[in-house]
């Protein structure tokens, strides 16, 4: 079996998405902080905005693949014995799966 | 290289934890990745929360309520300390990619004020939730 480098892949989405989620999170807690939302009507009018649904979404999809390469890493540095492994990483993608399929299903339940 | 070194006999075959001084980038590195796994326990209920808070009024009024239990406050806290661990040991990762910091002198600055501003701000989130 031919294999090239394996881990440049990776590192680069690690890299990529962690830019986007570092520059989405500090956004989202700088609004909060400086104009928390007690009600609700300026909560959902906030999440309806379609700039915010698009951020939103790229945000999900960034921190899904982040959490990939990270718990990656974690599984495959720590998981013993090494024939578990395949099982775990499996375990791991379907949970990821879920949760973005949860995180779809959310953001299309936020009222226009 | 020394004899001593060439010899596996001299290897230290029993590692014994309690004996071993972490460099303070270790610690940066290995509280990186804890604070990462603490965070992606936080994904699940703060998505849980998120879709509580799309619902009607009762809705909404119960995710703020859930928000001010004892037990949400402490784990929000401590997502607080891990996120702002993680983002910073980040920004140190990423500004050693490109050459910034990576003496070992700077770089055992910068992994004691990540440690130290994480655990800052970790304050700050405790005092502006509690």
């Amino acid at each position: 079996m031919k294999r090239g480098p394996t881990g440049l892949p990776a590192w680069l989405v690690q890299r990529a998405s962690a830019v986007y989620l570092l520059l989405f999170l500090v956004f989202v807690l700088a609004s909060l902080a400086l104009a928390p939302m007690h009600s609700r009507a300026a909560w959902l009018q906030w999440l309806a905005h379609p700039a915010m649904r698009l951020a939103l979404a790229i945000f999900f999809a960034a921190l899904l693949a982040h959490m990939w390469v990270g718990l990656r890493d974690v599984l495959l540095d720590y998981a013993q014995p090494v024939r578990i492994r395949p099982y775990l990483l499996a375990a791991l993608a379907a949970g990821l799966c879920g949760l973005g399929l949860w995180a779809a299903a959310i953001l299309l339940r936020i009222p226009t | 290289m020394s004899k001593a070194a060439r010899t596996p006999r001299s290897r230290p075959v029993f590692l014994n934890l309690a004996h071993i001084t972490l460099p303070v980038g270790a610690l940066t590195s290995i509280l990186h990745r804890l604070s990462g796994v603490l965070l992606a326990t936080g994904v699940p209920v703060l998505l849980y929360l998120l879709q509580r808070s799309l619902g009607d009024e009762a809705d909404f009024a119960d995710t703020t309520a859930l928000l001010r239990q004892p037990l949400v406050k402490i784990f929000l806290i401590a997502l607080a300390w891990a996120l702002a661990h993680h983002m910073l040991a980040g920004v140190r990762h990423m500004l050693t990619d490109i050459d910034v910091g990576s003496s070992l002198g700077k770089a055992r600055r910068s992994a004691w004020s990540v440690n130290l501003t994480a655990l800052a701000i970790a304050v700050l989130a405790a005092g502006a939730i509690l």
